[in-house]
């Protein structure tokens, strides 16, 4: 089955500065996407360029079947939830929801029964005659998600949506903003910076640095086996481990020799290791130099006695009686060493 | 709709710029009236109005009036501010609104009640006269333009200021007024171009020692006359100037 | 917020703007109202002050001229500014508009007495517009165009225009940008975003640019007296020949008052738009 939405090649500069370089990507039917990514990754200009507010240097859009490159917002099957909501200030819930399918030329009973059902779908139909003001930020954010829906784009774009709320508010938007999602079964493309609301929301979860993507698919595969060096920083913590691949095929680094099978020859490579991966009990040497109680576990710092200055992230049971300065062996789950690619 | 654009933007630029075309081009002209036919460039009316006792003198009391109304303006403008923002005092939004109530009323007005007043007191028509009218017009707009920036932020480093040992006196001067210093600067500079143009109030409130605006009334009772248009080219062109001194101040202030 | 001893440093603060106000602002303000109640004939406590204004043709008039001029140049002025303002703000390029700002606004900075005069050199009978047509052969006779009330609106405009560019320019510019944004991705086209959405939006920011064009506009002496003549009089006019002339101070009180009443009742119908608010 081809792909509801296909990204073909963008690269985009902004003045002298380039913020996307040769960026592809494909998004299917029914998918929710997040395009993860610090600031100035390049993930919300793409999001623009997909929503038709700003036209790429070069490179393609292709929705549907059809070359959106070059056609409007209006005119193209998306349709964006911004930052600030951007509710019309003047306008009842029901106008502001009903206001996509007025521009349609659709009739006021007619649009008034769709903006209503949408509100439903969100939860706010009690809202209908109320305006902006009244209501909270994540109520809002709702209405501005239903005004979204209501057209029923083939795309919904989503411009770091929950930025705004604290953070209990946020982890209950994202278990409604995912419920949502499968109720109407519209494809989501959801920009944020938050990895955990990353790994919480996507079933497809795109990691852009600098204008490129350094990685994308299912969350359990980016976390548990990142591409390269960002990936496995950004998503979560990661200790990197340089190594050498040894002409018998084996890896060894300072930690000795490692069970992992590398795909090239020789030469150097870079392994990376989750914390949760690295536990007490082993045959590393290390002092401990921070911890860090954190409610679930406890977040170790130990410095390699093999190599001053190099950090070791580990974490232990929150039972676990461990202090600064104490000396520890770690130990390295074998399966769970990743080779990056850079 | 492009060229709907382009040419209602030229049709307003224009029509905003004839008037004061004319004035400035007939300003040079050779001959005896600032009518066309242009015969110049002639420099005999710039002449005419700097050997004119009477602008130049009035010139001099413009600045004079407009420097110390000015000032006088700001400061008490910038105090009160301060303390209707800083202290919950009684009534205070009827207070204030007393205070920035004289902008809604007309110059003519201001500079009526003043001299009747004035006159009551037997106080003569002067320039210290005319000043006072100016605070009055100026003084609200000082007020307004400080207090709405005096918002939460400041308060807080007035705090800390506070907290690190400072004095009332010492966190006005030393804290207060330098950070709000583009709104001070505002207050100054726009009090400054008010006083300055200003026409009805000085009218009514001076005799002999007259500020420039009411001096060039009194060459309009000549009629269309280029000295007119030079003195009035020449009040422009210093305008400008401050205008530009203006944009280059604030505008570096916002550049990194 | 404040503890009591602190109170007295606010009232040393804010006690000069007061006492200075009260001086030199209210104290005249009661002082008009009183001379408006003592007639200059009689020197007795009357009301003939104000009953001239209504049985006086001419005072009544000069209301009615102020009225009538003073309308026609607010809606002129905000028709011509508001789309003048939305090219500036939204059709030139952004690191031009400051410039473009700046440069609509520039005559803006002549004296406001010498840019009345400037546009009488071009209306007057041997001014720029007669001198012109007469000379091209599009006219026999030259124009009435000075010391008419077109005079006087033309010149009122040529000022507020650049006023109400200046205002609007703010209002549209501080609009969040998603506003058209949003409205466009929902399929308006730009007129359907300007009519439903920044038109509403911006109604607060022109009504408040209207008041302040009204304001000042019904109580300025120098464009009618310069541009408009004697011929017809309005309000600012009439109260100048008060005290100029007559040198009754009674009838200019009275007169200055009714002024500021009919400005106070233009405020209280504008007044749901006009709140000054702390940042």
């Amino acid at each position: 089955m081809t792909a509801l939405v296909s990204v073909q090649s963008i690269t985009h500069n902004f003045a002298s500065v380039r913020v996307l370089e040769n960026v592809s990507l494909e998004i299917s039917h029914g998918s929710y996407t997040v395009l993860l990514g610090p600031s100035g990754s390049g993930k919300t200009t793409l999001l623009s360029i997909l929503g038709g507010f700003l036209p790429p240097d070069s490179g393609r859009i292709i929705i549907e079947g059809v070359d959106c490159t070059n056609l409007a917002p209006a005119k193209r099957p998306t349709a964006t939830v911004f930052q600030d909501y951007a509710l019309f200030p003047h306008m009842t819930i029901g106008d502001n929801v009903g206001f996509g399918l007025r521009m349609k030329g659709e009739g006021k009973a007619e649009r008034n029964d769709k903006a209503l059902n949408m509100l439903r779908v969100v939860g706010l139909e009690t809202s209908f005659n109320k305006k902006p003001h009244q209501l909270s930020g994540g109520q809002r954010q709702r209405v501005a998600l239903a005004r979204a829906l209501v057209v029923e784009p083939a795309v919904l774009l989503l411009d770091e949506p929950l930025g705004a709320l604290d953070l209990k508010l946020r982890r209950q938007m994202q278990d409604e903003l995912k419920a949502i999602q499968q109720r109407v079964g519209t494809a989501f493309v959801h920009v944020t910076h938050d990895q955990e609301e990353a790994m919480a929301l996507a079933d497809h979860v795109v990691v852009m640095n600098q204008g490129r993507i350094e990685d994308e698919g299912a969350p359990e595969r980016v976390y548990a086996r990142p591409a390269t060096r960002f990936s496995a920083t950004f998503m979560g913590e990661s200790t990197i481990i340089d190594a050498d691949v040894l002409a018998n095929g084996q890896v060894k680094s300072m930690f000795g020799i490692h069970d992992v099978v590398a795909r090239q020859q020789t030469g150097h490579v870079r392994l990376a290791i989750r914390p949760e991966h690295v536990g007490l009990g082993g045959t590393i040497p290390a002092t401990v130099r921070d911890v860090v109680y954190q409610g679930s576990f406890k977040r170790i710092v130990a410095i390699a006695n093999a190599l001053p200055g190099f950090e070791i992230l580990c974490r232990v049971p929150s039972e676990t009686v461990i202090a600064k300065g104490d000396v520890i062996g770690l130990h390295l789950a074998p399966d769970k060493l990743v080779i990056l690619k850079d | 709709m492009r060229f709907f654009f382009t040419s209602y933007a030229t049709a307003i630029y224009a029509f905003v710029y004839l008037p004061v075309t004319v004035l400035v081009l007939f300003s040079f002209q050779g001959t005896l009236f600032p009518i066309p036919p242009f015969n110049g460039p002639s420099l005999r009316w710039y002449d005419a109005v700097l050997s004119d006792g009477r602008l130049t003198s009035g010139l001099g009391h413009s600045i004079l009036v407009a420097l110390m109304s000015s000032l006088a303006a700001t400061l008490l403008g910038f105090l009160g501010a301060w303390g209707f923002a800083r202290f919950t005092l009684p009534a205070s939004g009827l207070l204030r609104g007393l205070i920035t109530l004289p902008l809604t009323v007309s110059y003519l007005i201001i500079g009526m009640g003043l001299l009747v007043v004035f006159t009551w007191a037997g106080l003569p028509k002067s320039l210290l006269a005319a000043g006072i009218g100016h605070v009055v017009i100026n003084m609200p707009l000082c007020f307004a333009i400080c207090y709405s920036q005096m918002g939460d932020n400041q308060a807080n480093i007035e705090k800390a200021a506070r907290d690190l040992g400072a004095g009332e006196l010492q966190v006005l001067g030393l804290v207060t007024a330098p950070m709000l210093w583009p709104a001070l600067f505002a207050s100054f500079f726009l009090s400054m171009t008010f006083s300055w143009d200003e026409f009805v109030i000085a009218f009514l409130l001076t005799r002999f020692e007259t500020t420039l605006p009411v001096e060039i009334w009194n060459l309009l009772r000549a009629g269309l006359n280029p000295k007119t248009n030079a003195v009035g080219s020449l009040v422009f062109g210093i305008s400008i100037l401050f205008a530009i001194v203006f944009e280059l101040v604030t505008f570096r202030k916002r550049a990194p | 917020m404040s503890r009591p001893s602190q109170s007295r440093v606010g009232w040393f603060a804010v006690s000069p703007a007061l006492i200075f106000t009260v001086l030199f602002f209210v104290v005249p303000f009661v002082g008009m109202a009183i001379m408006s109640l003592v007639s200059k004939q009689t020197g007795q406590w009357e009301l003939t002050n104000y009953t001239q204004f209504f049985t006086n043709p001419s005072y009544w008039r000069a209301m009615t001229n102020s009225l009538e001029v003073t309308s026609i140049v607010t809606f002129i002025s905000v028709a011509l500014a508001y789309p003048f303002a939305w090219i500036l703000a939204f059709v030139v390029p952004g690191r031009w508009q400051r410039l473009a700002l700046m440069l609509a606004v520039l005559p803006f900075w002549t004296s406001y007495v010498v840019r009345s005069y400037s546009w009488l050199l071009v209306l007057a009978e041997k001014g720029l517009i007669n001198t012109t047509l007469v000379d091209f052969g599009l006219l026999s006779q030259p124009l009435q165009l000075a010391n008419t009330r077109t005079a006087t609106i033309i010149g009122f405009v040529h000022f507020f225009v650049m006023l109400l560019t200046l205002t609007i320019f703010a209002n549209l510019k501080q609009l969040s940008p998603n506003y058209r944004k949003a409205a466009a991705d929902l399929g308006a086209s730009p007129l359907q975003s300007f009519i439903h959405v920044i038109l509403p939006l911006t109604l607060p920011g022109i009504m408040v640019g209207a008041f302040l064009t009204f304001v000042l506009a019904i109580g300025d002496y120098i464009t009618p007296q310069i541009l408009g003549g004697n011929n017809e009089l309005l309000m600012p006019q009439l109260i100048m020949m008060q005290i100029g002339r007559r040198g009754d101070f009674g009838s200019a009180s009275a007169l200055s008052i009714i002024l500021m009443a009919v400005v106070t009742l233009a405020y209280f119908a504008c007044a749901r738009w006009l709140k000054i608010e702390r940042t």
